[in-house]
């Protein structure tokens, strides 16, 4: 079912990592405002191809909201203008019939651009092989219920688990500071007691990894959790500096 | 006439298998597990649980996976939980019910050893999962809680919010991470696996692409594991993530590993519907929600009023009429086929016609009435009662409300939601024996690309725990047996003539893919296959358009070879060409998935064949003639020879599934 609404999409492209890039114009028409925003971009591919101009590449996988792989800039806000969602998750009916929307990829020194939508994440990987686990070994744990944990605690930490690894936190930052992904995972680890006999090392290790991967400073603006799909809260920033300066006082 | 195959079950009594299995198995000592390499092939439950312990074993290890981050495989999808039998609610759980829930669920088409060890297992995984700092829900007083599935009598699932997926493979990311950060996984990410190599019959290695030069790189190892998850996207349409594709296994299998029961598919009752042609995947809401909504459909065809004015007499709540005993609770490959017979017969609902309500407007006055009365509210109004009883449904089942009304545009507190069958899981897989290996020597499949352990129809919350099975606990000792006899062959070279070859064809097929310069493109041909299988090879097969599917896809597979357009080019990200390759080989496998459908002269579990059925309509079995494992064994490109696996059930009784 094709639908009646016509769009001014201007979406950036570039070819490669060296290349310049630029934006390109599309008018996309017979938009239902029942296609989420991913879609629209797969029935303007299907029209490239058949004008025989090369697709728009983007990132995209689990289109749910939980993979963390989409990842468009969309009117100057990282997954558009809805709260609270992931650029898949975002359906047409939030825009109006002859719109011009601004397309382009994360900026941020950290992510280079792979190609046009694409951006390289792999420094969020990097950051969390530096401490973001529990060092245990298969075999070695005891039983599940041996430890309890209070369940607050445990509600906290999975709502700082919740982080997709998106990396919207980072492009909404003016400094493009990673900081409320690293607090997020610091945070979930530091509320366990199973991440305590790691703590302070964990923090030291992820933190200098964050600085070497030439993630910005934190501010303390906000853009980040107000734009973060899941709502990760600045609190955790702030346990993570307290974990952070805990930890460089006593080393 | 067809080979035996050897599965290598251990002798001796089913609970006393894996045990002894584990105290005779060969060892590999720690010095020469230094030079041994291990290539995984996918990083999600079952491939990074894998890398992450072969790694802590002291094995040298190369991880891959297509997707920019190990953390985004197809597994952090999953939303209900994870199966252990624990019995920490004291319900009666244990080992052998989680055993007999399993093979019955499957409809008696799984082998008994394989399942019983992942009943051993499964209190293994909820233990690992938790020292890694996974954050399960709890209850007020500090331990763990559980819920109930379909398809069983106890509360064994634990769960994460509707994030269970996400959360088990973050444990499983971290703890794989660490073990890059300590430089003993080598990890490829943006990489597709296009080949393995063997040599002497043995898996040796693999061809792969990195995705963002497009350059074909040679990786060898002393073993190789595919934990590349299922091929539900051979429909188009499914539940899967977009990438899910079966390239990896197709490979595998083209260089002689079986391919088992490819025409088990699991198709999910409740799924959104498709909207509109435009449409790329379907999204899931979860079983739970039919533990208080009630599905229906209106008793005249074509009923053109809305849900809301369609009184209640006639309507037609065609599970509870069909099945008094269990209700809208029957498994889902039941409530499945009871979708579609409805919709078939005309009376579906929704522009399509393609979907059934389920309706919650009668838990929200069950709620509120309670809610009331708790609140000592006794001359509450209708409208009261709803509001209340609408607040505890949000509390319960919020999220998913959310997720539906933001992908339809429609309020399900206010109208019924719409749903629809879709398709969701493949039980069918690689075939693999006791040791998770395939037929080819050194080459294993774990996960959700195995066959092995749920015969044709899957019980929720299973999968999960059999990815981190293979992974953590079976694989990295099974592995051993094979690798025993590995620790005099050295490191293997990739500058040999069967490297070289391998590579030579990828790159062939690749350049062909590029140069065909036809008119239609990669994703309307995997359309157009989706159609096919979803019409012919879906709920209801029948000989007839099996028949007919196996000639309409070896056209298009003719049409596809002459007419696809990849623009672009080999040597740049492209994500066209690999969509092109993927698609290739789904066309192969939905030939393979008639014939396989075809063969099966019977209906068990999701395979579904109309000719089939008893007099009430429901799956009959036929387990004096196909009480066996279908192994396909590739004689070339769409020809096939079928090797028998018989199955023996020595400690389940076998019965007839009924649930009237
Ligand atoms: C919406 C949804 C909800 C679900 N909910 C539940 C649930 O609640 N409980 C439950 O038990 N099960 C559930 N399932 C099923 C379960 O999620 C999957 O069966 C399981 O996660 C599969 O895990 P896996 O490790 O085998 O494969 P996957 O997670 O699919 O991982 C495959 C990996 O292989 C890689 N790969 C694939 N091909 C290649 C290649 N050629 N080269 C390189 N890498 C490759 C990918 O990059 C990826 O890393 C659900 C499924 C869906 C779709
Ligand atoms: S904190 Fe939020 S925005 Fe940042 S990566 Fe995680 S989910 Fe994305
Ligand atoms: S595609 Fe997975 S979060 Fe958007």
């Amino acid at each position: 079912m094709s639908g009646n609404m016509n769009i001014n999409l201007k979406v950036w492209r570039q070819k490669n990592r060296k290349a310049k890039g630029g934006f390109e114009t599309y008018q996309v028409s017979e938009i239902s405002e029942d296609m989420s925003f991913l879609e629209m971009f797969d029935v303007l591919n299907e029209r490239l191809i058949s004008e025989g101009t090369a697709p728009i590449a983007f990132d995209h996988d689990c289109r749910e909201g939980i993979c963390g792989m989409c990842s468009m800039y969309i009117n100057g806000s990282p997954h558009g203008p809805l709260k609270g969602v992931t650029t898949c998750q975002l359906h047409m009916r939030s825009f109006k019939d002859g719109d011009t929307i601004v397309v382009e990829p994360w900026r941020a020194d950290s992510f280079p651009i792979v190609k046009d939508l694409a951006v390289d994440r792999s420094a969020f990987d990097r950051v969390i092989s530096a401490g973001g686990f529990v060092s245990v070994n298969t075999g070695n744990a005891q039983d599940g219920n041996s430890i309890p944990i209070p369940k607050d605690d445990a509600d906290k930490a999975f709502a700082a688990a919740a982080c997709i690894g998106c990396g919207a936190c980072v492009a909404a930052c003016k400094n493009a500071s990673a900081m409320l992904f690293v607090s997020a995972k610091i945070s979930q680890l530091a509320l366990l007691p199973q991440g305590a006999p790691e703590r302070e090392e964990r923090a030291l290790n992820m933190v200098a990894q964050m600085d070497a991967e030439g993630f910005g400073a934190c501010t303390n603006t906000g853009a980040c959790s107000a734009e973060c799909p899941k709502e990760i809260s600045l609190e955790n920033i702030a346990r993570m500096n307290r974990e952070y300066l805990g930890a460089a006082a006593t080393s | 006439m067809s080979v035996q195959l050897d599965s290598k079950i251990p002798a001796g009594a089913i609970d006393d298998k894996w045990t002894k299995y584990k105290s005779t198995v060969p060892l590999v000592n720690p010095a020469n597990k230094r030079n041994i390499d291990i290539i995984v092939v996918g990083t999600g439950l079952a491939g990074a649980s894998a890398a992450a312990t072969c790694a802590e074993l002291g094995y040298k290890v190369k991880a891959f996976c297509f997707q920019d981050s190990p953390r985004r495989a197809h597994s952090i999808a999953a939303q209900g939980g994870i199966n252990a039998a624990k019995n920490y609610q004291n319900d009666g759980d244990s080992v052998y019910r989680l055993f007999y829930d399993t093979v019955k669920g499957g409809d008696y088409r799984s082998r008994e050893a394989n399942v019983h060890r992942l009943a051993e297992v499964s209190t293994n995984i909820i233990d690992q999962c938790v020292a890694q700092g996974v954050p399960f829900a709890r209850e007020y007083g500090g331990m763990l809680s559980n819920r109930s599935f379909g398809g069983v009598q106890v509360q064994r699932t634990f769960y994460a919010a509707g994030q269970t997926g996400q959360q088990l493979l973050l444990g499983a990311y971290s703890a794989l991470e660490r073990q890059i950060g300590a430089g003993k996984v080598e990890m490829f990410t943006r990489h597709e696996m296009l080949d393995v190599v063997t040599v002497d019959g043995k898996a040796r290695g693999i061809i792969a692409k990195n995705l963002i030069t497009g350059e074909l790189e040679r990786h060898s190892a002393h073993a190789v594991l595919l934990c590349t998850g299922g091929y539900g996207n051979v429909f188009y349409l499914s539940t899967n993530a977009m990438g899910s594709n079966v390239t990896a296994a197709w490979k595998a299998h083209k260089r002689g590993a079986y391919m088992a029961n490819p025409c088990f598919t699991q198709i999910h009752p409740t799924c959104i519907p498709v909207s509109g042609d435009h449409q790329s995947k379907l999204t899931l809401m979860s079983e739970s929600l039919r533990n208080d909504g009630r599905i229906w459909v209106p008793a005249a065809k074509d009923d053109k009023r809305k849900a809301n004015d369609i009184p209640e007499g006639e309507r037609d709540y065609y599970l509870e009429r069909r099945y008094p005993a269990f209700g809208n609770l029957v498994p889902r490959d039941v409530a499945s086929r009871a979708a579609k017979e409805r919709c078939d017969a005309g009376y579906g609902v929704g522009p399509s016609k393609m979907a059934v309500f389920l309706d919650y407007s009668a838990a929200f006055e069950r709620y509120g009435k309670i809610e009331a009365n708790k609140k000592n509210l006794h001359n509450a109004s209708h409208d009261e009662i709803v509001a209340l009883g609408k607040a505890v449904v949000k509390e319960k089942y919020g999220n998913l409300f959310d997720m539906y009304k933001q992908i339809t545009g429609e309020d399900p507190y206010e109208v019924p939601m719409r749903i629809y069958p879709a398709v969701h899981y493949t039980m069918g897989g690689l075939w693999v024996d006791y040791n998770l290996m395939t037929t080819v020597p050194g080459l294993y499949a774990l996960g959700e690309a195995n066959f092995s352990d749920h015969g044709a129809n899957r019980l929720g919350a299973s999968a999960l725990m059999q990815g981190l099975a293979d992974g953590y606990f079976v694989a990295p000792y099974t592995l051993g047996s094979y690798l025993a006899g590995e620790i005099r062959t050295g490191a293997i070279s990739v500058d040999t003539p069967e490297f070289e070859k391998a590579e030579s064809e990828v790159q062939e097929k690749l350049t062909k893919l590029i140069n065909i310069k036809g008119t239609q493109s990669p994703e309307s041909f995997h359309k157009r296959l989706g159609k096919i299988m979803w019409n012919k090879c879906g709920m209801a097969r029948n000989e007839k358009d099996l028949k007919d599917a196996i000639t309409e896809i070896r056209a298009l597979r003719e049409e596809f070879w002459n007419d696809v357009r990849v623009l672009g080019d080999a040597d740049e990200f492209n994500p066209e060409l690999d969509k092109a390759g993927r698609v290739a080989d789904f066309i192969e496998l939905g030939e393979l998935m008639c014939v396989d459908a075809l063969d099966r002269n019977e209906s068990c579990g999701g395979h579904f064949r109309e000719e089939y059925q008893t007099p009430e309509g429901e799956a009959l079995r036929d387990d004096e003639n196909y009480m066996y494992v279908s192994a396909w064994e590739e004689i070339k490109t769409g020809e096939w020879k079928l090797n028998k696996e018989p199955l023996v059930y020595e400690n389940i009784k076998i019965a007839q599934r009924s649930y009237k």
